[in-house]
């Protein structure tokens, strides 16, 4: 078995499996351990409560829409998380391995120019948000090593996607998809799994205000 | 049993005598002693933007990133993924050991209890919606249980411990009540073995603001309502709450609601106090388990709003105009937002909102506890620059709130700064400002210093009767 077919099948297997058991474990224990406290009675919907702050907290607070660094966040956040999904699942490599490995996509893969336009929102994004993390001084202070090794491995497995791009170098198709298993691997024991838990954040809040009739 | 052991040159204070490793020990459970599923996801889901700072008064006044709201819990968290996270076992078994140290705990007091006042201003700000504010009283929760908090804030807690509240025992409590009676010649129902109300005070109230208890009552008696002050539950601030002692918290919010079972009231009035809501309204069921849907827990500025609602209640025009101080754990954290704003339009006063308001307003940077803590006085101050500012911008003539604590803090810091304002309580322009049969307030006797009475108003007349409330002088500092 050469290195490649060990990526591409047991490693391949074992990594998305790590991702997938510790991701839904880590979900499991934040959603159904701990204490349960009993609740007022509401004057307003948590229901809605909960669902008006998952929904407005896609756009900065409206005391924040003056704010420069809000906009950055806001602009780079959305960039870099719109260019990394439009490559995860339209980048025509990509669609090509799901479809084999995981689930068969009802849609076409984007064209190169789409992939090079996603593949430029996404980097800039990811890099200015990576560089506040060491220039501004709110943020180096609160930065924790995860946020960088995060950072760190993103951005190299979205460089060696780009370089595997040709399809030319098996070489570069088995850095690449190391890079992504390793990244499978990290992600449900790191700051990534912000993926799955900003909707409950959120949405525990939202509830909390709406119980109490007010907004969050 | 504490015993303070402050040192001058120390930027912390500590409470009994414990070994330090206990202290840390104490802190993490402390810390995660009530998580559950909200506060899990809460701390799984910080991506480190930084833009809770933006919504933070002192950070804002500063510019100093250490009162970034989610560094206020940082040890915290840190140690929590270790010892408490969804894969604690997993550190466990590779040897890795919880990071929180004494040292951390020490330089993190005053973080977590000088420069936050549990305002929830953040949250609004924050992209993931956490509510660090709640997580802050967990944090303090845990520093309360390593004896790590400010020396002032936990004697205050012990005297409501030990005295029943810190303003005194019921005994002094009963003296005071017939000394407001005696003073402004209202009656003020107490001890009363059956009533439809029990009405709560803040010490505040009871130190400092006699003429708001009498408006207060006054207007009680105006509504009809069957109410009695009871001198074994008449305490609504609630320490513990702003301490972190949980069972203190609980104990003195068990007692109000207890009590009005007791009495066969109906409904249990909150006073003019921001925190008391929060604990009372918000956070009773816990201590019970379930919702506490035999009492209505209300809050004084709502009933009153509600009885201008129903045509129950009529002022006569002020007409000046007014900016309004919104208590945040009122009307952000409280859900009062309007209440407060249908009392204004009562009593005629233009109002002219600050920039920010509502639910976005600036804290008056005394709530949680931080009024109570000297030490934070300087760094209050600079967070009053934002309040200050905004209410200048109004040109308003009238600074009203509807708040005890909010009135204090900010009486103080106009009086530290020489700010040209003085803060009104919303209550004592309704009590002075109501249409009403009921016998006006009896002017204080020769001699006698009206406590909270303060300067009157140009054109004011008589308490009780006056066209204009009373403006409040700052109390005196504690």
């Amino acid at each position: 078995m050469t290195l490649l077919e060990l990526l591409e099948g047991p490693l391949w297997i074992a990594s998305a499996s790590i991702f997938v058991v510790f991701a839904a474990f880590r979900l499991i224990v934040i959603l159904f351990t701990g204490r349960r406290e009993a609740e007022a009675r509401p004057v307003g919907s948590p229901f809605l409560g909960a669902l008006r702050t998952i929904l407005g907290h896609f756009l900065p607070w409206r005391r924040l829409l003056g704010n420069g660094k809000a906009w950055f966040v806001t602009i780079a956040g959305y960039s870099f998380h719109i260019g990394l999904f439009v490559l995860l699942l339209f980048a025509a490599p990509h669609v090509e391995f799901i479809r084999e490995k995981i689930v068969n996509l009802p849609w076409d893969p984007i064209p190169r120019w789409g992939f090079i336009l996603s593949a430029q929102f996404a980097f800039a994004g990811l890099i200015t948000l990576w560089v506040r993390r060491f220039v501004d001084p709110v943020v180096r202070l609160i930065s924790r090593p995860d946020d960088h090794v995060a950072a760190g491995l993103t951005f190299i497995v979205m460089l060696t996607g780009c370089m595997a791009l040709g399809e030319q170098s098996a070489f570069l198709r088995g850095l690449h998809l190391g890079l992504v298993e390793l990244w499978l691997i990290y992600f449900p024991f790191s700051s990534l799994m912000h993926t799955f838990t900003w909707p409950f954040s959120r949405g525990f809040t939202g509830a909390m205000a709406g119980r109490r009739g007010t907004r969050a | 049993m504490t015993s303070d052991t402050t040192e001058k040159h120390r930027s912390f204070d500590k409470q009994r005598d414990l070994p330090d490793e206990v202290r840390v020990e104490n802190a993490m459970a402390g810390f995660v002693a009530e998580f559950g599923p909200k506060a899990q996801s809460w701390m799984n889901a910080c991506v480190r933007c930084g833009l809770c700072a933006e919504a933070c008064h002192f950070y804002l006044a500063t510019g100093e990133e250490k009162y970034t709201p989610i560094h206020k819990i940082k040890p915290f968290e840190d140690a929590y993924a270790l010892t408490h996270g969804p894969f604690s076992w997993l550190h466990g078994l590779l040897g890795r050991k919880p990071k929180l140290t004494i040292e951390e705990l020490e330089e993190w007091e005053e973080l977590i209890y000088d420069s936050c006042n549990m305002c929830g201003r953040c949250t609004l700000a924050c992209p993931m919606g956490i509510d660090i504010a709640s997580l802050v009283k967990d944090a303090r929760r845990g520093m309360y249980a390593a004896g790590l908090l400010p020396d002032r804030l936990a004697r205050i807690v012990r005297n409501a411990e030990k005295q029943h509240s810190p303003f005194g025992s019921p005994e002094d409590f009963r003296k005071t009540i017939k000394e407001i009676e005696r003073e402004y010649g209202i009656p003020l129902p107490l001890d009363k073995p059956k009533a439809d109300v029990l009405m709560t005070l803040t010490p505040e109230a009871l130190e400092n603001r006699h003429f708001g208890v009498a408006s207060m009552a006054r207007v009680l008696h105006h509504l009809g309502l069957d109410w009695t002050f009871c001198s074994d539950a008449f305490e609504a601030t609630n320490f513990g709450y702003l301490s972190g002692n949980m069972e203190l918290q609980g104990a003195l919010t068990v007692r109000l609601i207890d009590k009005a079972r007791e009495i066969g009231a109906s409904m249990l009035i909150v006073p003019e106090c921001g925190h008391a809501w929060g604990a009372t309204r918000w956070e009773a069921a816990k201590w019970y388990g379930a919702p506490v849907d035999d009492i209505r827990i209300r809050h004084i500025v709502e009933v009153l709003a509600d009885a201008v609602e129903d045509g129950k209640l009529e002022c006569r025009p002020v007409g000046e105009s007014a900016t309004f101080h919104d208590p945040c754990q009122q009307i952000r954290r409280g859900g009062l937002e309007e209440k407060p704003r249908i009392l204004m339009r009562a009593l005629g006063m233009e109002l002219r909102e600050m920039d920010p308001h509502g639910l976005d307003a600036f804290c008056c940077g005394g709530g949680g506890g931080v009024l109570a803590n000297e030490r934070a006085g300087p760094l209050r101050l600079k967070a009053f620059e934002l309040k200050k500012r905004a209410v200048e911008e109004t040109g308003a003539d009238h600074f009203v709130t509807s708040c005890n604590i909010c009135e204090m803090t900010l009486g103080r810091d106009i009086e530290a700064t020489g700010f040209d304002k003085q803060i009104e309580s919303l209550i004592d322009l309704i009590g002075a400002n109501m249409i009403t049969d009921q016998p006006p307030l009896k002017a204080p006797g020769r001699g006698a210093k009206p406590k909270g009475a303060g300067k009157r108003a140009a054109g004011a007349k008589k308490a009780g009767k006056g066209r204009s409330a009373t403006r409040r002088k700052p109390a005196a500092k504690k």
